[in-house]
């Protein structure tokens, strides 16, 4: 199975990337083989995983498992899944401080309900003693968060955050995850499927597409100027937010790859409308549009037909 | 307490008048005794033929409960289901039998409603043989069209759910809900176990069916986008009552309700210079369950604009003119 390519990723401080794709596009397994939390018969190749002033790749699980929880925050999609039921709030939050700072006892305690505070934990002082299963998926969600931030990371990881929440719930993890970068000075990566949060979260984009990066760029240049087919058929897959007549949606023909068989060219070409003979036999090279925009798709290629972007009210 | 009417004026198709829906639970915070969950909580509205009316509302605020007790899969606490005149709401199995086959349901989770052991054309042709409809070769050939109506190849229907994606199997779960020629589909949040690019496809499927078939549905959905797309009125839930309704522009336009206004403001929009410029309405806390719910407003408890008479009177929906209906205490 090759689910991630060549990825390069890079995230400056205080800078919050948004990754977005669909199920299967790598996204997750991206995160995740950064973390070396992947089963070891996954095979990843990615290229210069760079944290800080290591290198990702090349250390061993254990050391990256270390810096996961000390250097790195984690927050997933289903909080209920990665608290542990078994275990109060308290000694959940006190753990990572135990193992990395070495804080115990009344000192550790102290920490844990600052932790809840930050995360504007209603009645903290309460909380502590509960168990995951009395907390609203929200709430979980904020201690998940609590856990990320115990051991003061400088990047936080946060994979599909919001997308089990009610949209009024999601506005406050939003809110939050937003706040706290802003007094932390944390990176964060998002990865999300839903443009929206990207729009209000993040200032990078990395669209992903059966396990390649096909496009990255600014805010602006994915959403105002995007250059690859999908992400044009992503854009246009959305409703209008504002117009009074009903424009039609334009759904991207055919189904995701399947990573089981990636394709041999550029994994989008069996579904995109433009694909040339080319895109079918061979993937699309990086071609770099501005400093901030690249783009791995063959119609950036000189003599390849002139195709443009238009959305209708964008 | 006083219920406007919201009958449009041509003949509805479907009818929900004062609908409720509880179920009895055994809370443990309230000790052993018996409590009524109330799901749905006096909802009136009704569809007319041929429309998409949109059905929004948080998590456990009784949508799927209505669509349920609309097709009568549950019979109602109190209230009455009228359908095309007829009032179904505490019909037997066997009386129940015609209508089963105008009104269909399709479900959120395209995994789970599937039965993995039935062939695709047994589960298409399911509804057809409990009706008895197209008996012989003939029920055949019709899983055969109806798969090819929804976009699969008819030679599909000997395959098992397990070999199609997520969006395929959305569309195997429409052509059973087709086998029988429905007029009515509730769309149980049919999209949002799907891909954004797959999610399209079936909107625009739904669409098409409509318009070929002069289909009615209720669309049920938290994606307040799409709803805003594909519906032509629009019901916001809050804690089993509707607290508003109206007609798609109007409700998105002109929404009354304080919670419509904060449900709408919350909705992340994929475009950064709107989300730039969009004000949020914050709602505190989270959405309380219903169970055994205090008088007054439902919503007072995480609304903004509460006065003291919220507390002790629950507001009743009042016409705002122009079938746009609203539940609050601020509008009298
Ligand atoms: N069979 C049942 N027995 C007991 N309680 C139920 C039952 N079905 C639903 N409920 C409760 O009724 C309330 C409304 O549930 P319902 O599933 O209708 O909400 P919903 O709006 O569809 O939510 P969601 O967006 O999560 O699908 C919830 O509090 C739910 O827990
Ligand atoms: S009736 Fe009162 S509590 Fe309810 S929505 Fe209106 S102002 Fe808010
Ligand atoms: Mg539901």
């Amino acid at each position: 199975m090759q689910a991630v390519r060549g990825v390069t990723l890079r995230v400056a401080e205080g800078e919050t990337v948004g990754i977005v794709g669909e199920s299967g596009s790598g996204k997750s397994v991206l995160m995740l083989s950064l973390l070396g939390l992947l089963p070891d018969n996954a095979q990843v190749r990615a290229q210069a995983m760079r944290f800080a002033d290591g290198d990702l790749g090349a250390m061993s699980g254990r050391e990256k498992r270390r810096l996961l929880g000390s250097r790195i925050g984690m927050v997933f999609q289903d909080p209920m899944t990665s608290l542990n039921p078994l275990f109060t709030v308290e000694q959940q939050l006190t753990e990572p401080l135990r193992i990395h700072q070495g804080l115990r006892g009344a000192k550790a305690r102290a920490r844990a309900l600052d932790l809840l505070r930050m995360v504007d934990m209603p009645s903290p002082e309460n909380r502590l003693k509960q168990y995951p299963h009395e907390f609203s998926g929200g709430m979980r969600q904020r201690v998940m968060i609590a856990i990320a931030i115990a051991c003061g990371p400088r990047l936080i990881i946060a994979d599909e955050p919001t997308t089990a929440l009610d949209v009024t719930i999601q506005a406050q993890i939003l809110d939050l995850l937003r706040n706290l970068q802003k007094e932390l000075g944390t990176s964060t990566i998002l990865i999300t499927h839903d443009l929206g949060v990207i729009s209000s979260m993040c200032r990078r984009v990395v669209v992903m597409y059966g396990g390649i990066v096909a496009e990255e760029g600014s805010l602006d240049e994915i959403f105002y100027s995007p250059r690859h087919p999908y992400t044009w058929g992503l854009l246009r897959s959305i409703p209008e937010a504002e117009t009074e007549h009903r424009l039609p949606l334009v759904p991207i023909p055919g189904s995701p790859p399947d990573m089981l068989a990636p394709p041999q060219g550029c994994p989008f070409a069996p579904r995109c409308r433009h694909a040339m003979p080319v895109c079918l036999r061979c993937a699309a090279p990086e071609t770099e549009l501005s400093p901030t925009h690249k783009v791995r798709c063959h119609l950036t290629h000189p003599a390849a037909p002139q195709v443009r972007w238009e959305k209708e009210g964008l | 307490m006083i219920h406007a009417s919201p009958n449009p004026p041509s003949a509805p198709l479907v009818e929900a008048q004062n609908l409720c829906k509880y179920f009895p639970v055994r809370a443990r915070f309230f000790g052993k005794s018996r409590h009524l969950l109330k799901a749905v909580d006096g909802v009136s509205f009704a569809i007319e033929k041929g429309e998409t009316f949109g059905l929004v509302g948080e998590s456990g605020c009784g949508k799927t409960t209505v669509g349920r007790t609309l097709v009568r899969l549950y019979e109602p606490t109190a209230g009455a289901i009228r359908y095309d005149g007829q009032d179904i709401s505490h019909l037997n199995r066997a009386a129940l039998l015609p209508f089963r086959r105008r009104a269909q349901m399709i479900f959120q989770d395209p995994y789970a409603s599937l039965d993995p052991r039935m062939t695709v054309g047994d589960i298409i042709a399911e509804p057809l043989r409990v009706q008895n409809l197209y008996p012989g070769k003939a029920r055949d050939a019709r899983a055969r069209e109806l798969l090819a109506l929804v976009g699969l190849k008819p030679d599909h229907i000997n395959r098992y759910p397990h070999e199609f994606s997520g969006g395929q199997r959305q569309r195997i779960g429409l052509a059973r809900a087709l086998a029988g020629n429905p007029e009515f589909i509730v769309c149980d949040e049919p999209i949002s176990a799907l891909d954004v690019s797959i999610q399209a496809q079936v909107v625009n499927m739904l669409e098409a069916l409509q318009d070929q078939f002069g289909l009615t549905y209720l669309f049920v959905s938290h994606d307040l986008t799409m709803v805003r797309h594909i519906s032509r009125r629009v019901a916001v839930m809050y804690l089993g009552a509707i607290v508003e309704l109206a007609p798609v522009a109007v409700l998105y336009k002109h929404m009354q309700h304080p919670y419509t206004q904060a449900l709408l403001s919350a909705a992340p929009v994929a475009d950064p210079r709107r989300a730039a410029q969009a004000a949020r309405i914050p709602l505190q806390g989270d959405v309380p369950t219903p169970i055994d719910p205090p008088p007054g407003c439902l919503f007072r408890g995480r609304c903004p604009k509460a006065v003291p008479r919220c507390a002790q009177e629950r507001p009743a929906l009042r016409d705002l003119g122009g079938g746009h209906l609203c539940a609050c205490h601020l509008l009298e």
